[in-house]
């Protein structure tokens, strides 16, 4: 391209030159393009075609007719979606679920690490390290049967704890009482991907340099007043960025927890948008109105995407995009 | 990793001693008793549901398990291999994470290669076609509808083909081919060689530690997996996972009637008769290779997930 604009009388030439070479790189670049195209390809049709399948929103799809076919019914499903009483309830329970999630899997994992960090016997550190990652190698089947476990009423450990504490008397139906559901979510998420979701930070504080500590110690500051100072401000563009990551990922928590967790006695404070596309959609038969369930969450999720990027590019000057 | 203050062994510990000042000994009570509390929380619920698969199931009913069996017995593990979902559930999981981890290691590692080639023309624009799918997805009924249209229903290749391309992992992959010098693909392009021959001879071997990251991430995520099984492949019975069928077994019981599918009949019977002993029997069979396999890649993992962090 330079050479074109700074070569004004003999534009042909060189224009016919980079031509040529780009079809020469091209030629000489054909591995890479073989190794790269089919994925492409593949990339478009499992990840974008469901893109394309959105159209069914806008119509009264029945399976198994071609496209031009189709009865086209504009914002029909998105009116019957928006007038479901239903609707607002999900969405209520998705919100909460993600926001409780999104706040206990920002706190719960920094602290976890500031403190793991100030853990000085090594042997120690790596154990509980270790330990802390188990649970998230483990499925939400396996999890959610371990929470169902823990918190049964015959048996389960939290009920015999506070019983023998004397805390309660009579044992808590945790499983059935659709008031507890949102903090049992939130807490087997915790439990689950606290010690993943901290390797991160610990990453990022073992970038610090050691002369800040130095420097700190020497001017008397005690270790609290070093996390403070100095860990914390350190990772902070580390948190600032996942942070944003996940309030992109706001409404795309998933339904696996909610799904196993959940049953018919909690169904109220359980159902999530996914498992409504799923129950109310899928299930029916109502392909349609499940693919509109399914375009105003991820509709909601970008948008959250790009709101909590631009507030914080604006503030902090740290984005990721 | 984290031994950050260790800077001065010289007079360290003197002047450790001196700067040990209260508040510094109670911050430091209170990380290792939280750290403690951590240990425990993790391991407690694992060693009790050890403890009650390998007790007597009759026993396990009057309660007051903790993290040791009462009565060891390994008959509940004798019983459930009697039963037939489990067997077929295994071999499939262990079919579906060798083949999905091989094909998604491969793929991953080709495309991330070529993204790593800053001469390559089409790098920007591939690089940025992958991103896009990080962020937007079509959703499950859509997902649901090009299954159906590409009859990969009831199928086995469903569980390999649509999650074969995943951005994060090569964008994982990239990151750490991009750290490798790039002398060394261009004194092997000086000898001929061709760029799939660059990518297989040199720059493979020398990804261990990314591969192994990601073979450990596409591992698992099949291992685990049991919400395809659900959606594409719950009616046919050669097909089911393990993951799948602790689903069926675990959810059959917790309420008595959430979701009717059919194909929780089999579960619904094998619940009726399989005591406590024998759920928490499936569920430690479900868990271990994966636990087995973990600490060994921990270093691997770790790295992995910062350099993914950092690039994505």
């Amino acid at each position: 391209m330079k050479t074109i604009s700074s070569n004004v009388e003999n534009v042909y030439e060189p224009a016919e030159q980079t031509k040529k070479s780009a079809w020469k790189v091209l030629k000489n670049q054909k591995y890479l393009y073989y190794m790269s195209i089919p994925f492409v390809l593949w990339v478009f049709v499992f990840q974008y075609l469901p893109l394309w399948g959105w159209t069914m929103a806008f119509q009264k799809y029945r399976p198994g007719v071609g496209f031009f076919e189709q009865k086209w019914v504009g914002l029909e499903h998105f009116r019957t979606l928006f007038q479901d009483d239903h609707f607002y309830q999900v969405l209520r329970n998705t919100l909460a679920m993600s926001l409780m999630g999104l706040i206990a899997g920002f706190i719960v994992p920094v602290v976890f690490a500031l403190m793991l960090n100030e853990v000085r016997l090594q042997v120690m550190k790596r154990f509980v390290q270790t330990v802390s990652y188990l649970p998230h190698f483990v499925s939400w089947v396996v999890a959610a049967g371990i929470v169902t476990k823990m918190l049964s009423t015959d048996g389960g450990v939290v009920n015999s704890l506070l019983i023998s504490l004397h805390i309660i008397d009579q044992p808590i139906q945790f499983m059935a009482q659709g008031h507890w559901f949102w903090g049992i979510v939130t807490g087997a998420d915790i439990w689950k991907e606290t010690g993943w979701n901290a390797i991160i930070y610990l990453a990022a504080i073992s970038g610090i340099g050691p002369e800040l500590y130095e420097a700190a110690r020497v001017d008397g500051a005690s270790r609290l007043r070093q996390m403070w100072h100095i860990t914390l401000p350190g990772i902070r563009p580390t948190i600032i960025v996942l942070l944003i990551m996940s309030i992109g990922h706001l409404l795309g928590t998933g339904f696996e927890k909610q799904f196993l967790l959940g049953n018919h006695l909690v169904i109220d404070y359980s159902e999530v948008l996914d498992l409504y596309a799923l129950n109310y959609g899928l299930a029916m038969g109502r392909y349609s109105f499940g693919t509109a369930i399914n375009i105003f969450n991820s509709v909601i999720s970008l948008i959250l995407l790009f709101a909590a990027n631009g507030i914080f590019k604006r503030f902090t000057n740290e984005s990721i995009m | 990793m984290g031994t950050v203050n260790r800077t001065a062994p010289v007079g360290r510990g003197s002047s450790k001693l001196k700067s040990k000042s209260p508040q510094d000994r109670i911050l430091e009570a209170v990380v290792y008793l939280s750290m403690i509390g951590v240990t425990v929380l993790t391991m407690y619920p694992f060693l009790n549901v050890l403890a009650i698969s390998l007790n007597d199931s009759v026993d396990t009913v009057r309660g007051g398990i903790t993290i040791w069996p009462r009565q060891f017995t390994l008959k509940n593990y004798d019983l459930i291999f009697t039963y037939s979902g489990l067997i077929t559930g295994f071999k499939i999981s262990v079919l579906r994470t060798v083949i999905g981890t091989a094909a998604g290691l491969i793929s991953g590692s080709m495309l991330a290669y070529t993204l790593a080639r800053s001469d390559f023309q089409a790098r920007k624009f591939i690089s940025a076609f992958l991103a896009v799918t990080m962020y937007v997805s079509g959703g499950l009924i859509p997902g649901f509808i090009l299954m159906k249209d590409l009859h990969l229903i009831n199928t086995f290749a469903v569980y390999i083909l649509p999650g074969l391309v995943s951005a994060f992992n090569v964008f994982v992959i990239r990151s750490f081919i991009d750290g490798l010098p790039y002398a060394l693909q261009e004194s092997a392009k000086l000898d001929g060689a061709n760029d799939f021959t660059i990518y297989w001879r040199v720059i493979l071997p020398l990804c261990k530690p990314a591969l192994a990251t990601v073979a450990l991430f596409l591992a698992v995520g099949q291992w685990n997996s049991w919400f395809d099984t659900y959606l594409f492949n719950g009616s046919n019975e050669s097909l089911t996972t393990l993951q799948y069928e602790l689903m069926k077994i675990l959810q059959s019981t917790t309420t008595s009637a959430t979701n009717s599918q059919d194909a929780a009949n089999m579960a619904q019977r094998m619940a009726q008769v399989s005591p406590e002993s024998v759920k928490m029997a499936i569920t430690i069979i479900v868990t271990v290779p994966i636990l087995i396999v973990y600490p060994f890649l921990q270093k691997y993992f770790v790295k992995g997930m910062t350099l993914g962090a950092v690039k994505s």
